[in-house]
């Protein structure tokens, strides 16, 4: 008798976790670019339409590149989080503003701060799709050589960055020193 | 009004389904013969309505009915009216009521194709079924209902989501679903045996062509959205290993399970409650699937717009309908008597083996794809398993299951000398290893060990499967002739024959595709030139061009070798003129040996673009397998006994026959 009431007792602990997990936020992404390079792009920039901005652009012993846009509210609130790398941490943001308009991701910056190096603008989202963006706010870790090693959906928060970043930044510099 | 009208038919569909699935209940308990037909009825009203209800949505997109919101979202004037059809099921909505359309239409099938079957067990599947339709009617009128009114009205529809403007994709989802709800049928037929307590093998016999047919559906469901992905994606895969994947096809794993556990039951009245709890299994993956799919637990690029009310409906109702048939099946199985009794070496070994492998792959996909979730839910730090994972634990799985495949079908029923398996085998062994090792060698000068493996598998799938059938003509008795002898083998076996051969021609395209492939993805100057695999590719120009509802980008890319022009590709980078998506539209040539395959990237100047190059071997008998696998299938479930069931089961009743192996 017993034995026929394995699956049952099975599924009841799936369902438990089902239940779970729709109350959770699946913010991680396995992403097929982790392990390769940044895709190829050029853009000019956010601030000026002039200045020509290339993947080969990205440069650092690391760099972040967050995917952000003036009509995501979430990207609001991790806006003072980057803002706090940056200027405390000295922490290179790269900023791809993803299917915004010019004029009001510049004011945004002037408002709220600006965290960024520089900020690729991704008008029509087409460099966004190379990068597998799925929405905003968005944000890769590139390795000296342009290999992405960490994709976070979602929003950074300082926890996030002690947990998921840190030890990732610290293994990739090290390499870098041997 | 033509949006009230489908609405309210639906309803009507509702109350026939709250119909359906009380009174043949009622019936089939009482003995109540008119009750028990009602079920019969109630089921042909609810597909008619249902199919009122869904060509009243496909009306209010095909006449730009912008009032309605669901149409609002996903159409626009503008858009092709094939895709403005195929955009009903383009979203969340839509695509529900597809689903209730697809589960009632195979509902009508059951009672059409069912005459002959006993009263009360018909009463009884169809009223499971009625079950299964109200939770889902349920589900599109309270959480998802696609007749919802826009006011004031919208001027123009926000478009179709362009990855889904593409031929593959009008008719994968209705193929993924006629095979997600077929087994709906296996499972009502498992649920009413355990119902009626009648626990023979006659079940098995009616169920087991159903299964066959809603297999062959997800087989091309499957193939369709690989296809899909691969002519769409302008990544150049054929597999992703994505969440949304393997929800597909873990119930096709089970299902593979199922029409093979069928076979046992029905010949040697043995591994009954086994193959009970496959029928449930295999549909409970189909409803597990369908959380997973709109419920927002997983991310993938395949989910719809999350919404947690729809995730708790369709949890709640997953722990019903799962939850229920599994304590029905705690409750009835001690019940079974134990069927023919078989040795160590036997055709039933065999087929339990290929059983236990299939469903342990399946729950190593379930385990990684829901790896996530379980650790979030346990408050660890979340990881997630990529594609290597997948790799390295179903590829393992599946090389045992090719070499059994082999075996089982020319094994005996209950006992078989291993001697004579070998004397028989041998032969195709050498052959399949030196293939192996020849083959690579032979065409790329190249090989490893996996892909020796691989080939050799290959090879020894196809030509097994080959001699199963053909040593029936070869070694007839002398005063038949070829043709009598080909026509004296069982279409279910003509049928296993197809399928097997589709598996080894399958693996014979992954293997080579993922041996052999090659890929550059660079940035080219106008005119400078790009080897690749002894091709020669040179990005000429790119020219604007002007689509129905889109703008491109087309590059033209001339493609020699040896400086023997061989193609020119057209590929696109095209923009939707409404919801301003970017989508890529790789320029392929498609070869029975190779494709080449170029898609643009991003202009990095006004002579100089991102630039995609791939070429993969053998990739589309990637494609030819699945649909040898399907067409085997389906062959299998038009054997001639199935046919005759009508004929044999007025006449038996639910008496079990034997038939001819």
């Amino acid at each position: 008798m017993i034995r026929f009431l394995i699956p049952v007792l099975i599924f009841l602990v799936l369902t438990g976790f089902l239940f779970v997990g729709l109350y959770k936020d699946p913010s991680l992404v396995p992403s097929p670019l982790i392990g390769k390079p940044v895709p190829i792009f050029a853009a000019s920039t956010l601030r000026d339409a002039e200045k020509i901005i290339t993947n080969n652009d990205i440069q650092g012993d690391y760099a972040l590149v967050n995917v952000w846009a003036t009509w995501c509210a979430a990207c609001k609130q991790e806006h003072a989080v980057l803002v706090y790398f940056a200027e405390k941490l000295q922490v290179p943001i790269y900023g791809l503003n993803y299917k915004d308009d010019r004029a009001s991701a510049i004011n945004w910056l002037q408002q709220y701060g600006d965290p960024y190096v520089v900020n690729i603008f991704d008008e029509s989202g087409r460099i966004g799709i190379d990068f597998g963006v799925y929405g905003a706010p968005e944000t890769f870790l590139v390795d000296r050589n342009g290999i992405i090693q960490h994709k976070l959906v979602g929003i950074m928060t300082p926890d996030v960055w002690e947990k998921q970043f840190s030890p990732k930044i610290q293994q990739i510099t090290s390499k870098v020193t041997k | 009004m033509v949006a009230e009208i489908g609405q309210f038919a639906l309803v009507i569909a509702l109350c026939l389904a709250v119909a359906q699935s009380i009174i043949p209940l009622i019936g089939a308990h009482r003995n109540n013969l008119s009750w028990m037909s009602v079920g019969r009825t109630a089921a042909s009203g609810q597909f008619l309505f249902l199919l009122i209800s869904f060509v009243c949505l496909t009306y209010c997109f095909v006449t730009n009915d912008f009032s309605v919101l669901y149409v609002a979202n996903n159409s626009n004037t503008k858009l092709p009216v094939y895709y403005q059809i195929s955009a009903v099921w383009g979203a969340h909505e839509g695509s529900l009521l597809l689903w209730v359309l697809a589960l009632s239409a195979w509902g009508f099938a059951v009672s059409i194709f069912s005459r002959a079957l006993p009263a009360d067990m018909i009463a009884r599947v169809l009223a499971v079924m009625g079950m299964i339709g109200i939770g889902f009617i349920l589900f599109t009128l309270l959480t998802s209902n696609p007749f919802e009114r826009l006011f004031p009205a919208a001027v123009e529809g926000r478009d179709l989501n362009p990855l889904l403007q593409d031929p593959g994709l009008v008719i994968h989802p209705p193929m993924l679903y006629m095979g997600y709800v077929g087994f709906s049928v296996a499972f009502a037929f498992a649920i009413a045996a355990l119902l009626s307590g009648k626990l023979d093998s006659a079940w098995v016999r009616w169920s087991r062509p159903w299964a066959s047919v809603a297999w062959v559906f997800l087989t091309i469901g499957i193939a369709l959205g690989s296809w899909w992905a691969y002519h769409e994606l302008g990544w150049g895969g054929w597999w992703f290993w994505d969440p949304v994947e393997n929800a597909s096809f873990m119930p096709w794993l089970v299902g593979t399970a199922l029409i093979h556990s069928l076979t046992v039951t029905e010949k040697r009245s043995t591994f009954k409650s086994w193959t009970i709890l496959l029928s449930i299994l295999a549909f409970s993956l189909s409803l597990l699937g369908t959380f997973l799919v709109r419920s927002g637990v997983l991310v993938s690029v395949h989910s719809f717009a999350s919404d947690p009310a729809r995730g708790v409906y369709i949890l709640g109702f997953l722990a019903v309908v799962v939850g229920g048939s599994l304590t029905l099946y705690a409750w009835r199985a001690t019940q079974f008597t134990v069927g023919g009794r078989f040795e160590l070496v036997s055709k039933e070994t065999m087929l339990l083996i290929n059983n236990v492998l299939l469903v342990v792959a399946m729950i190593t996909i379930l385990i990684g794809t829901l790896y996530p979730l379980f650790l979030d839910a346990l408050g660890l730090p979340k990881l997630s398993v990529g594609p290597p994972y997948f790799s390295a634990v179903f590829v393992p799985l599946m090389l045992p299951l090719v070499v059994l495949m082999g075996i089982g079908p020319i094994a005996k029923w209950r006992r078989v000398p291993v001697k004579e398996l070998f004397s028989q085998l041998k032969v195709f062994l050498l052959l399949g290893v030196a293939l192996g090792i020849i083959l690579p060698l032979a065409i790329y000068r190249d090989t490893t060990v996996m892909t020796t493996i691989g080939i050799a598998a290959a090879a020894w799938a196809i030509l097994t499967a080959l001699y199963v059938v053909l040593r029936l003509i070869v070694k007839r008795d002398g005063s038949t002739s070829i043709g009598k002898a080909y026509s004296k083998i069982p279409r279910a076996m003509l049928g296993m024959m197809i399928a097997h051969i589709g598996i080894g021609v399958f693996i014979l395209g992954v293997v080579f595709t993922s041996a052999f492939s090659d890929q550059k993805e660079i940035s080219v100057k106008f005119g400078e030139e790009v080897g690749l695999a002894g091709y020669t590719f040179v990005l000429e120009k790119v020219t604007g061009i002007q689509g129905a509802n889109y703008q491109a980008m087309r590059g033209s890319v001339n493609v020699t070798k040896q400086a023997v022009p061989v193609v020119t590709l057209y590929p696109e980078k095209r923009i939707y003129t409404v919801q301003r998506n970017p989508m890529t539209e790789p320029g392929i040539q498609t070869g029975v040996f190779r494709d080449l395959y170029v898609s643009l990237g991003e202009p990095i100047n006004d002579n100089e673009w991102g630039f995609r190059i791939y070429y993969r071997p053998f990739i589309q008998w990637v494609w030819i397998g699945t649909l040898l696998m399907a067409m085997g299938g389906l062959l299998g479930a038009m054997d001639k006994r199935y046919r005759n069931l009508s004929k044999a089961n007025a006449k038996r009743n639910s008496v079990p026959h034997t038939t001819p192996t």
